[in-house]
């Protein structure tokens, strides 16, 4: 049955009580961020059935939305915590399995860099601590070894630690790549169904959604920012309470690329990584993010004095940014919690398990995450028979270093020229078993309108490609003749 | 439809085939300039006028009033007369010194050897992300350019009542596109305390029945999935709450400079666009620039008139070869 079809079932088959059986799996999966499609991968991979339950019309529509695609080493997490465990694990993992999926990683290295003696006195700590992690090739940079590896940034910096082992990554197509996994080894994908409540009957969950009921083994919620809400809804209660944590962002066209070849990471404070200056894969420097508390689970507006402020830090750190024009403004949130640490809670009686306060570490931590999980649910005696041959579909390359899909004949026209975006490249993004559900899930798939025009020349044509495609459509209507 | 593969190698490669590399390549033709590429990367050419779907268009060039398009085709039929030749869905990725182009078509990549290579890539419009502007990032948030390219081109229209920001001759334009399109713009703001364009927009607004709000500007922009709202900051520093579907962010023109940007030609980082000396060249004196790349944002005859122009100057450029 393709995704598709299975996604119309609920609407087609009814029983009494509640809703039709949509689904009958050992695992259900809540959420479609990139800890969801890391786990749904995992277990799929282990031999489980499972069904991945999103309520937008895609993937990655919260908080795995916006964040700043840093594949991290973990140097500086807390030491012995699950975090860091995670963070190592899930490193390690992608670097092994990133080349199977065509996912690109480029090897930046990170410095944080101190600009007063204040922050160089944390140095010692940073690196007692990296120490601890087992990160062992961490370097004490003088100011001339900075300049020497980043002659663009400001001689006001003092020192560094270099960490070499950081690389960006692309944040969108690595959780697509997972689900996509899942999905061609057995799993199945809900779109537009929250999940509103749900009963145990001590051995199988049965779940409530628009588009109908699903049975389950076990629960795995990876909510993200509603993480609490979806245990309330269901658990009646919930260990933690989400406090969203908003980041801006700022990105530099695509000809500050050259300007920067590290990460810049700030020393950070107790609350937060701070703001940081990176590369991205996709070949602009992006600054941010800043970190506002807000009671808003879904609020990612920005706002001008922000985004001056931010342009304003990066110009400080890296005078050449001042010639570069801002590309795109985003936000993202953080689902972060009252304590600081990854929480994952197993309910083992009632075959549940909840994850929250998975923050800035996320994309890294995703797959070590997803490791986690399985080894919870083996703890608990659940026995899957993981697949010799797992299928695994490659996902096209969007970075900027790598070859593009028009450097390939036959791909019809460019539609994206700021970002070199093919037809054939959009065309495709709208098939497939995960394909695009909306316009945003379109562009993380393509980069269709993310460049510096964003959408000047291209909307019109955009709009023709994806009319009758996705429920809020670009053109809403035809022009009055 | 011209390959630019099979060319290799051409006297003059011009990019961007708008009103000013148009003009450029069918003046080079008549003095006698024998290989003239037009390079452009999208599937038909004109450039800019083809969306603008209004007058007034060639009254000098062609003595008669014409709208964008029939420009356009004017423009596209006269070069081609004058034996140009026009590679559409071409887009130039790199530009390498002494006039190498790097290109990319559907057929494939190649490389194209040029004696002379005219930058004539126009200019685009200052979209919201750049003006950080604050608010929720949804649907419904446009350039003139987009809404008139949906409007003229697809028949598709982006919102039914959206605020128009700016007061600039292209904001004009965008009045008469919605006009054509049905669209019922709520208000047009303006930050100034004068509208950019004097006459005829206040009259014109008046005669669209588009209320004009100056000393206005745009604090924030509010909705989910689409527009639904937006708070504007006025004279008094009251902020008012104006209900529409959509932002039409009008005029703020940036040269379309990304290629030479990107590559070894100085540019101005004041206005954007590369460097040129009296004749029109870049700093690299393989490389000529003119129209709306220098410029933005200029009428489409200027343009056509310093296409002509910097035409006549790489011609004799090429006779002393």
């Amino acid at each position: 049955m393709t995704n598709e079809e299975y996604n119309n079932l609920g609407s087609n088959i009814d029983k009494p009580g509640g809703g039709s059986l949509i689904a009958n799996v050992d695992i259900a999966i809540i959420g479609g961020g990139v800890v969801g499609c890391a786990v749904a991968r995992r277990m799929a991979l282990e031999g489980a059935s499972i069904v991945l339950i999103e309520k937008a019309s895609d993937i990655l529509d919260g908080a795995s939305k916006g964040n700043s695609a840093i594949l991290h080493t973990g140097f500086d997490a807390p030491v012995g915590s699950l975090e860091q465990k995670c963070v190592s694990r899930g490193y390690e993992e992608y670097l092994k399995v990133h080349k199977s999926f065509n996912l690109p990683i480029l090897k930046t290295g990170a410095l944080v860099t101190a600009w007063s003696e204040e922050e160089e006195n944390k140095f010692e700590g940073i690196l007692k601590k990296g120490h601890d992690n087992d990160i062992k090739n961490l370097q004490l940079l003088s100011k001339t070894e900075i300049l020497s590896i980043e002659p663009g940034l400001a001689t006001s910096v003092r020192s560094a630690i270099a960490v070499p082992g950081e690389y960006v990554i692309d944040p969108w197509s690595s959780p697509l790549a997972y689900l996509r996994q899942a999905v061609d080894n057995g799993g199945k994908v809900l779109f537009n169904a929250e999940v509103t409540g749900g009963e145990f009957d001590g051995n199988t969950w049965l779940l409530t959604t628009p588009k109908g009921q699903v049975r389950a083994r076990y629960v795995v919620n990876c909510a993200g920012l509603y993480g609490d809400i979806v245990d309330h809804n269901v658990l009646g209660d919930c260990e933690f309470t989400i406090k969203p944590r908003k980041g801006q962002f700022v990105v530099f066209d695509k000809a500050s690329g050259k300007l920067l070849s590290s990460v810049i990471l700030p020393v950070p404070t107790e609350r937060t990584k701070g703001i940081v200056l990176f590369p991205t894969i996709f070949g602009n420097i992006v600054v941010g993010p800043t970190a506002e508390e807000q009671e808003s689970r879904d609020d990612a507006s920005v706002d001008k004095e922000t985004l001056t402020s931010l342009t304003r830090q990066a110009i400080e750190k890296l005078p050449a940014l001042a010639n570069i024009q801002v590309t795109a403004t985003y936000a993202g949130i953080r689902p972060a919690t009252e304590e600081k640490h990854y929480r994952v809670i197993q309910d083992s009686n009632r075959n549940w398990i909840t994850l929250g306060g998975i923050r800035s570490t996320g994309l890294t931590g995703a797959l070590g995450l997803a490791q986690h999980i399985h080894d919870l649910l083996s703890d608990q005696g659940a026995d899957f028979k993981a697949l010799d041959n797992p299928g695994i579909h490659p996902v096209p390359n969007l970075a900027e270093h790598l070859p593009r899909d028009y450097k390939t004949p036959g791909y019809g026209e460019i539609v994206c020229h700021c970002e070199m975006v093919s037809q054939r490249e959009i065309l495709s993004a709208m098939e497939g078993p995960v394909p695009a559900g909306n316009l945003g899930g379109l562009k993380r798939r393509t980069r269709a309108t993310m460049g510096r025009c964003q959408g000047f020349y291209c909307s019109a044509r955009l709009a023709e490609l994806t009319k009758g495609k996705f429920a809020n459509p670009l053109g809403i209507g035809d022009k009055d003749d | 439809m011209t390959n630019a593969l099979k060319y290799n190698r051409c006297d003059v490669a011009i990019i961007g085939a708008g009103p000013a590399g148009l003009a450029a390549a069918a003046t080079l033709k008549k003095q006698g300039i024998e290989r003239v590429l037009v390079l452009d990367r999208e599937t038909v050419a004109g450039g800019i006028p083809r969306h603008c779907g209004h007058p007034p268009f060639g009254i000098i060039e062609y003595a008669r009033l014409m709208t964008g398009p029939s420009y356009a085709k004017r423009l596209v039929a006269t070069a081609q007369k004058a034996g140009v030749d026009i590679a559409l869905k071409t887009s130039v990725t790199q530009l390498g010194f002494g006039g190498i182009l790097t290109i990319a078509t559907p057929e494939g990549m190649g490389e194209l050897k040029a004696k002379r290579v005219l930058l004539a890539t126009g200019v685009r419009e200052t979209p919201r992300s750049a003006r950080l502007v604050s608010g929720d990032r949804m649907l419904g948030i446009s350039t003139t350019g987009a809404l008139q390219s949906m409007v003229y081109l697809k028949n598709l229209i982006p919102f039914h009542n959206p605020l128009v920001v700016g007061t600039q001759t292209v904001s004009f334009s965008a009045l008469l596109t919605c006009k054509k399109a049905g669209i019922k713009p709520v208000a047009m703001i303006e930050e100034k305390s004068s509208p950019t364009i004097f006459w005829p927009l206040h009259y014109a607004t008046n005669l669209f029945g588009v209320p004009l709000f100056l000393n206005t500007q745009i604090t924030n922009i509010i909705g989910k999935d689409r527009v639904e709202m937006v708070q504007v900051l006025d004279g008094k520093k009251n902020t008012r709450e104006i209900v529409c579907d959509g932002v039409l962010f009008t005029g703020q023109f940036t040269p379309e400079s990304t290629l030479a940007r990107m590559s070894h030609l100085d540019l101005d980082y004041g206005t954007g666009s590369p460097v040129i000396d009296g004749f029109g060249r870049c700093s690299d004196p393989s490389y000529y620039a003119a129209g709306n790349l220098l410029q933005p944002v200029n009428i489409a005859y200027n343009c056509w008139r310093e296409g002509r122009r910097t035409a006549g100057l790489i011609a004799q450029d090429l006779k002393m070869m």
